[in-house]
C-alpha cells in the first residue's frame, strides 16, 4: 500500500525492516491513525523511525511522498521541480495573490527567476529583498511580505494555515551527521570499553562454587572473583592555543565525555605539534612541563592514544629541528610523533578540521603520513573509525 | 478502537499527540513502546500515568548496570538449595521451591493485562535487549529446571524507557514502537506546570517560564535544567512566596534567577551564570 513511502526511507538511508513495515501496516488496518493525517504521520513515524537521528530524515521523506512540499535537498540535489512549485503555490494562494502574480509577468517568468535564484544560491538565507529565504521581501522564501511570494518551507503560527508537522524539522539537531554533542561522543567512546575483573575479589562465582563444593563432596566451598571494570586506559593529547581556538568547545565535550568514561585516563596539552615536552596546565605551561620522555616511561604501550589538533602549522614546525613557534627545539616534530606512535600500540589523530579540506593543507597531510593514515575528523562518524582503529 | 483503551494523558501527565499516538498503537497491537529523551521529560512518569488511565496495575523492573535478562524471567537459587540439602530439609526434593519468579513472570501470569514497565534499558550489558527479543515477541518463555513453559495469560503493555547511554541492537528495536520525547515548548510547559500547580498566579507562571527557557538558552551552560526542574524551582518559588517582578531578567541587574539552586545543578554553571551577572552590571553602569 505504501510500498513507495517504505522503499523512499530505504534509499533515504533510514534503516526500515519488513517487520517494522507489517507492523505499521496492521496498525493502520487497526485504525490507531483514525485517519488524521496528522496522527497518520506520527504512527508512521513511531512504527518506522526507532532513532531519533532518523527522525529529521523521516520527515522530509515524509513530507516529500504524502505532499510533495518539502525539499530534499540533502538527499536528492538542489532540483525542484516545478510542477509542485506550482502546486504549492496554488495550495497556498488565494486567487486574488494569484493574480498579482501576474503582474510581475506571470507564472513562466516567476518560475524562470526562481529557477535562477536557486542556481545561483547555494546557502541557507535569511533578510534582505533578494535572496530566497525567510523573511525576507523577495518573492520567494517564507513568511515574507511580498505578495507574489512563493512559500518554501514554513514555520508554524506565524502562516496561520494548515500546520504540517513535518514540516518544522524539530529534530533537526539529532542527526548524527549534523552534530556532535557530548552524548554522541559518549556513545561513541563507550564501545571502547573492555571489562575485566582485576581488585579484590568480593563478587561470588557461582558456577566455581558449585564446581568447587561438587569437588568437595557436597560441601559447601564459596568462591568469591573481583568485580568487572573497564579496563581500558587512555591517553589523550591535546593540541591548545592558535588555530586550535574555533575548536575549544568541541574539544572541551570530548574531553568532559572521556573523562566520565574511563578510570584511567591522562591528558597532556602541546601546541600545534608534540615535541620534547608537554603540560597539563595550559595557564602554567611555560612553568611546569613534562618530559616527553617522562610520558614514554611512565605509561604502558598498552594505552590507547589518541591526538586532538588541527595539525595546521607551517611545514617547518613538524620536519625541522627548531621550527617550533615557541621555542627552541633540539629535535623535529616528526621525532616526537614516531617515538609516541612506536611506543604506543594503538595510536589515532582526531582532527577538528572538516575532512573536505585537509588536502590544503600539507601539514595535515604531513602528519597523516606520520601517523600512517590512522587521521579521522571529529565528527561521530569520524570518532566510531577512531574507536574501531583502537579497538582492533 | 473503543475509548476505554485509548490513552489521552490523564489528570497529572500532559501527553503530545504524538505520544498518544505511539502509546495507543503499542496498546493496540501488544508490542513494547520503547521511550527515549532527555532526562526529567517524564519517561518513567509515562508507564504509570497510562496504567492510572487504562485502570491497569504496574509492574515495574529498574535496570541496574549488574541485572541480567534471566533475572527478570525467573533465578534459580542453587545456594540455598545446597545448604538445605546439606541441612537435610524436606523441601530441597523440589526444585519449584528454589525458583524464584522474576518481574516478566509476574506479568505474564497477572489475571488481568497489566503495564510492564522496564526502566533504564540502556543501563545494563549490550546483549541484555537481545537476550529478552524472544520473551517480548511470543511472551512466553522455558523454564529448564522445572521443565514448563510460561505462556503470558494476556500479553502485558511493555513499556521502555531509555537513556541512550548505549546504543540498542536492531533487532530488539525492529520489534518496538518508538517514541522521543522531546523538550517541551512554551505552551505544552505551561499545561504540564498547571497541572503541578493548579492555583499558580498566572503572572508568576509566565514570567517563572520565561525565565526557565531563558535560561535554557544560555549557550554554554554544562546541564540545562528540565521539566522536573522546573516543577521543583516553581514549588519552591511558591512555598518562599517571591513576588513574579522578582523573576524579571530583562533589567540586567540580577541576571541569576532566585532560587536557582532548584534549576543549576552544577558549580560551573553557576560560576559561568556569576560571570553574566557581572558583565552586565558593568554594562549597565557604564
Amino acid at each position: 500500500m505504501f510500498s513507495t513511502f517504505f522503499y523512499s526511507l530505504k534509499k533515504a538511508e533510514i534503516p526500515v525492516s519488513l517487520k517494522e513495515y507489517l507492523t505499521f501496516l496492521d496498525a493502520v488496518k487497526q485504525g490507531v491513525a483514525d485517519y488524521s493525517i496528522n496522527d497518520f504521520y506520527y504512527l508512521s513515524r513511531a512504527s518506522l523511525v526507532k532513532d531519533e537521528r532518523h527522525i529529521d530524515r523521516f520527515d522530509q521523506v515524509f513530507g516529500h511522498c504524502f505532499k510533495g512540499l518539502e525539499v530534499l535537498d540533502d538527499l536528492f540535489g538542489t532540483d525542484i521541480p516545478a510542477e509542485w512549485l506550482k502546486t504549492m503555490a496554488e495550495l497556498h494562494l488565494t486567487p486574488e495573490e494569484m493574480e498579482k502574480i501576474e503582474s510581475l509577468g506571470g507564472w513562466d517568468e516567476l518560475m524562470e527567476t526562481l529557477k535562477k535564484r536557486l542556481e545561483e544560491q547555494k546557502k541557507r538565507h535569511q533578510g534582505g529583498n533578494k535572496w530566497i529565504g525567510t523573511g525576507g521581501k523577495s518573492p520567494f522564501g517564507a513568511n515574507g511580505y511580498n505578495p507574489e511570494g512563493v512559500r518554501i518551507g514554513q514555520e508554524s503560527g506565524r502562516s496561520g494555515r494548515a500546520v504540517k508537522v513535518w514540516d518544522k524539522r524539530e529534530y533537526k539537531n539529532l542527526d548524527d551527521t549534523v552534530e556532535i554533542g557530548i552524548r554522541n561522543i559518549k556513545v561513541a567512546l563507550r564501545k571502547l570499553r573492555r571489562f575485566a575483573r582485576e581488585g579484590a575479589p568480593d563478587e561470588l562465582d557461582l558456577s566455581d562454587t558449585i564446581r568447587s563444593t561438587a569437588r568437595n563432596g557436597g560441601f559447601l566451598d564459596l568462591k568469591m572473583v573481583p568485580e568487572r571494570h573497564n579496563a581500558v586506559n587512555v591517553l589523550l593529547f591535546f593540541d591548545v592555543g592558535g588555530s586550535m581556538d574555533p575548536y575549544i568547545k568541541l574539544t572541551e565535550e570530548l574531553f568532559s565525555a572521556a573523562r566520565s568514561e574511563f578510570k584511567h585516563l591522562e591528558y597532556f596539552y602541546f601546541h600545534n605539534c608534540p615535541y620534547e615536552a608537554m603540560w597539563k596546565d595550559n595557564k602554567r605551561r611555560h612553568v611546569e612541563k613534562i618530559p616527553t620522555w617522562e610520558v614514554l616511561h611512565t605509561y604502558g604501550s598498552n594505552y590507547k592514544c589518541i591526538f586532538v589538533g588541527d595539525a595546521s602549522m607551517s611545514p617547518y614546525e613538524i620536519s625541522v629541528a627548531g621550527g617550533s613557534v615557541e621555542h627552541m627545539n633540539p629535535e623535529p616534530g616528526t621525532v616526537w610523533i614516531q617515538r609516541l606512535k612506536s611506543h604506543f600500540d594503538r595510536c589515532v589523530w582526531l582532527n577538528p578540521t572538516q575532512e573536505k579540506y585537509w588536502r590544503y593543507t600539507r601539514s595535515i597531510e604531513m602528519i597523516e603520513e606520520l601517523v600512517d593514515g590512522k587521521m579521522f575528523p571529529l565528527t561521530v562518524g569520524g570518532l566510531d573509525s577512531a574507536i574501531q582503529e583502537l579497538k582492533s | 478502537m473503543d475509548d476505554k483503551t485509548k490513552f489521552s494523558g490523564t489528570d497529572n501527565y500532559i501527553a503530545t499527540e504524538d505520544l498518544m499516538v505511539a502509546v495507543n498503537a503499542a496498546v493496540t497491537l501488544e508490542r513494547p513502546l520503547l521511550i527515549k529523551g532527555e532526562p526529567g521529560t517524564g519517561k518513567t512518569v509515562l508507564a504509570h500515568e497510562v496504567a492510572k488511565a487504562l485502570n491497569k496495575n504496574i509492574i515495574e523492573w529498574h535496570i541496574k548496570s549488574t541485572t541480567k535478562a534471566q533475572q527478570g524471567l525467573y533465578e534459580y537459587d542453587a545456594v540455598s538449595r545446597l545448604r538445605d540439602s546439606q541441612l537435610g530439609e524436606e523441601r530441597v526434593h523440589d526444585i519449584a521451591n528454589y525458583i524464584q519468579r522474576g518481574k516478566l513472570w509476574d506479568a505474564f501470569m497477572a489475571d488481568e493485562q497489566v503495564v510492564l514497565l522496564i526502566d533504564e534499558i540502556d543501563k545494563a550489558d549490550i546483549e541484555f535487549p537481545n537476550d529478552l527479543l524472544l520473551e517480548l515477541d511470543r511472551m512466553e518463555f522455558f523454564v529448564y529446571e522445572t521443565q514448563e513453559r510460561i505462556k503470558a495469560k494476556q500479553r502485558p503493555i511493555v513499556i521502555i524507557t531509555s537513556n541512550n547511554e548505549k546504543e540498542l541492537p536492531d533487532a530488539f528495536l525492529r520489534r518496538c514502537f518508538f517514541h522521543y520525547i522531546r523538550f517541551p515548548d512554551l505552551e505544552t510547559m505551561a499545561q504540564i506546570v498547571e497541572v503541578h500547580h493548579p492555583k499558580l498566579k498566572k503572572n508568576l507562571l509566565s514570567e517563572a517560564l520565561k525565565s526557565f527557557f531563558e535560561v535554557r538558552d544560555v549557550p554554554g551552560l554544562k546541564k540545562k535544567p528540565s521539566t522536573s526542574e522546573l516543577l521543583d524551582w516553581i514549588k519552591l518559588l511558591v512555598v518562599e512566596d517571591i513576588p513574579p517582578e522578582a523573576l524579571k531578567l530583562s533589567d540586567k541587574k540580577d541576571i541569576i534567577p532566585p532560587l536557582h539552586g532548584a534549576l543549576l545543578k552544577n558549580e560551573q554553571d553557576v560560576h559561568l551564570f556569576e560571570r553574566l551577572a557581572f558583565l552586565a552590571k558593568r554594562e549597565t553602569r557604564n
